[in-house]
């Protein structure tokens, strides 16, 4: 059953002909009744254990890197930090289903996915750390800057998207946002061009149930954030976003079917945000803890490590090796943290303009002097 | 006239909290709207206990979108509310800036001034928390240069009140900016006797040397500047603009023709800025009472530097000073 079974598959009489008739489309846009999932079902017996371990060893690392990340603003290291606990799956499949060529477009909470694409996690953080705002470089490694301001980013994948298909390139884009950017207004134009254009995007929609206090009740009145694909005519997936598995299964298919000419598609994925919105929320203003306790049970690497281990594909070496390996980033981090970085006040200048305006000079000049009379007292 | 009239300590958030709350107990028109108002009481608390007190519908957590906030808003005031809106930050008031300058600023115009549009948008504004990207915007010279919107900024926790107020009374629409910084800084505060008209500068420290026009974040630096520079042998007042629309022309030209010269200071950007506007007006006004040219100090003409970089951006005392240096004493 889909939404549109209800709809006619010849033109109704009375309607118009032409333009105004109604779309009789018969696509299945929305094909999951319920969200899909992959762990606990035989489902799970036919995936490469590769893949399978693969995952688990990126959800392990990730847990690990959030929770350093998030101790590091504690220490005063990292300016804020808004943690992707409890949703590692979402941000470990996002980056593995990407190849080189293609395009990542995080939003602020996406760092770990970013990571995941091969950024070095020191030059992933710059932002937040408050050192610099981009601390890669976009091009080299396929990723675009980290986007803050909500649903901006999407627009931007499907024009990259679009581009690389008008150049005959296989390049897919991914743009990742909340349930709460589902409601600006350039997360629907984006869906729109994407549909109009055929563009070869994928958007995935982490629903972690909560916009900073707002939760999705009064952010939607829509049955799922996946039907919202409907309006726009493109498929609308639904997925359990906990289980890294079924993620990466829907985000590859959207993918695929994207590389291929298919078009676009909305993935909404089921999480929750286990920490506040950042270091600076208090959460426990709007929400129960038992909630927060509740959805600890559905943790994604727990369920990882239980289905894994009961088929025989997980042992405790390999559960070894995945946390010493996170706690050697971790450590690293804690390194290359607490070391203060190199600041250059005359980069303040630097890339306004291709080249600078001869009042930057001036003012670039006016900072120099200041520093050097300073630096003589 | 407030319900409440007490006097008692209050940082600056608290004073526009108790702002809106005395305004809702009065006026049941006054709605509030915007992300994250209601159970949590806004990003920086300022609504606070709103929700509770006046209920959801008074108080409204709207869907996350702005454009969709102010264009709501809109229809209320058309249907005779009076809605306070809530921008998030300075640089996610942008999605809204369709409604605000299409509509919110040309309505009374449009309609030879059948339709009003008394609504008031709140936007958090300025650096020096340090925040990152996007979130130390100083947009006043946008709303600025918009006919038809009030511009108006305290700097003082008692103007914060009075100002509030005023601003939700007036018919016209306000974009009241609210100095991020200036949220937690504390004065007393009575509520009864902060009234603080929309359209009037105020002279927050008489001297004879040279006058510091300034407003919102950087009031407390021009007051430091200006003690520092006794040191120097300078005098200065200092000129704490509060609405930068109405412009209060008469009040900031009888302060330079006083003291006949005058320093602009804004940790907005500098070219095209607000500073420009005032330069102009009192060399215009005032040319021949000025012993030498309004100088600006302002931010430098760049995007606004990460955390760990924005002291060098921001105003401070040394480059007011240098400022001040330069204003041909010695002629
Ligand atoms: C245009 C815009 N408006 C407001 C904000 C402030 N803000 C930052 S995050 C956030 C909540 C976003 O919620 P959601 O999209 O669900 O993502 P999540 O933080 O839950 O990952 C808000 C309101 C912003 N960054 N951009
Ligand atoms: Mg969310």
């Amino acid at each position: 059953m889909t939404v549109l079974d209800h709809r006619p598959t010849a033109p109704v009489p009375g309607w118009l002909p032409g333009a105004t008739a109604p779309r009789t489309d018969p696509a299945p846009l929305l094909p999951d009744p319920a969200p899909v999932r992959v762990l606990g079902t035989p489902e799970l017996a036919g995936y490469r254990p590769a893949l399978l371990r693969e995952l688990y060893r990126r959800l392990v690392v990730g847990r690990r890197y959030n929770q350093q990340a998030t101790t590091l603003t504690k220490q005063g290291r990292l300016a804020v930090y808004p943690s992707s606990t409890g949703q590692e799956a979402c941000e470990v499949a996002a980056a593995m289903v990407l190849g080189e060529d293609d395009w990542l477009f995080p939003s602020y909470r996406d760092t770990l996915a970013v990571v995941g694409r091969g950024v070095d996690p020191l030059e992933a953080l710059t932002l937040l750390r408050g050192s610099a705002h981009t601390g890669y470089d976009p091009k080299a490694t396929r990723t675009a800057p980290l986007c803050t301001p909500l649903a901006t980013q999407a627009p931007h994948a499907v024009g990259l998207a679009h581009a690389a298909r008008l150049r005959g390139e296989p390049a897919v884009a991914l743009a990742m946002l909340g349930d709460g950017g589902t409601s600006e207004g350039d997360f629907h134009e984006a869906l729109n061009f994407a549909a109009v254009l055929k563009a070869p995007v994928v958007f995935l929609v982490q629903n972690n149930g909560y916009a900073i206090s707002v939760p999705l009740t009064k952010q939607s009145a829509a049955p799922s954030l996946a039907h919202k694909a409907v309006g726009y005519g493109m498929p609308g997936r639904l997925v359990d976003g906990n289980d890294a598995v079924a993620v990466h299964t829907v985000l590859a298919e959207a993918v695929e079917r994207a590389r291929s000419g298919g078009g676009p598609t909305l993935v909404e994925a089921l999480t929750y945000r286990l920490e506040a919105h950042t270091n600076a929320d208090d959460a426990t203003r709007y929400r129960q803890g038992e909630e927060v306790t509740a959805w600890q049970q559905h943790d994604p690497i727990l369920l990882m490590e239980r289905e894994l281990r009961a088929a025989g594909l997980l042992d405790d070496a390999a559960v070894a090796a995945a946390t010493a390996e996170g706690e050697q980033l971790a450590a690293r981090m804690r390194t290359e943290f607490h070391a203060e970085p190199t600041l250059d006040p005359a980069s303040l200048f630097a890339h306004v303009y291709a080249e600078p305006t001869s009042q930057l000079r001036e003012q670039a000049e006016q900072l120099a002097a200041e520093l050097a009379a300073e630096a003589e007292q | 006239m407030s319900l409440v009239t007490e006097t008692r300590t209050a940082t600056m958030a608290q004073a526009l909290n108790s702002a809106l709350r005395d305004t809702m107990r009065e006026d049941p028109t006054v709605h509030l709207l915007g992300e994250d108002v209601g159970q949590l009481g806004g990003v920086f608390r300022i609504t606070d206990g709103l929700a509770a007190e006046f209920g959801a519908d008074r108080c409204l957590d709207t869907p996350l979108a702005e454009a969709g906030i102010l264009g709501t808003a809109i229809g209320m005031a058309m249907y005779g509310l009076r809605p306070v809106v809530e921008m998030q930050f300075d640089a996610f008031a942008y999605p809204a800036m369709e409604q605000l300058v299409s509509h919110v600023a040309k309505m009374r115009n449009r309609t030879a001034g059948r339709l009003a549009l008394p609504i008031t948008v709140r936007v958090p504004y300025g650096g020096g928390i340090g925040g990152v990207e996007h979130h130390s915007d100083s947009s006043e010279a946008y709303y600025a240069s918009t006919p038809g919107l009030h511009v108006v900024t305290p700097a003082t926790v008692g103007d914060a009140y009075g100002l509030l107020r005023a601003s939700i009374a007036s018919d016209d629409p306000v974009v009241f900016l609210e100095p991020k910084r200036l949220y937690w800084s504390k004065d007393e505060l009575d509520t009864a006797a902060a009234v603080a008209p929309v359209g009037r500068a105020v002279l927050r420290r008489t001297g004879r040397s040279a006058v510091l026009i300034t407003y919102g974040p950087s009031l407390p630096v021009c007051l430091e500047a200006a003690e520092a520079a006794r040191a120097e042998g300078w005098d200065l007042a200092v000129l704490d603009l509060r609405s930068l629309v109405p412009f209060d022309d008469a009040t900031v030209c009888e302060v330079v023709r006083s003291v006949g010269r005058a320093v602009v200071v804004h940790e907005s950007t500098g070219f095209g800025g607000v500073g420009a506007e005032i330069a102009a007006r009192v060399t215009e006004r005032c040319f021949h009472h000025l012993a030498a040219p309004v100088l600006r100090v302002t931010g430098f003409d760049i995007p606004y530097p990460p955390p760990m970089l924005e002291h060098h951006h921001l105003p401070g005392v040394d480059r007011i000073l240098d400022a001040v240096a330069k204003l041909q004493w010695e002629a």
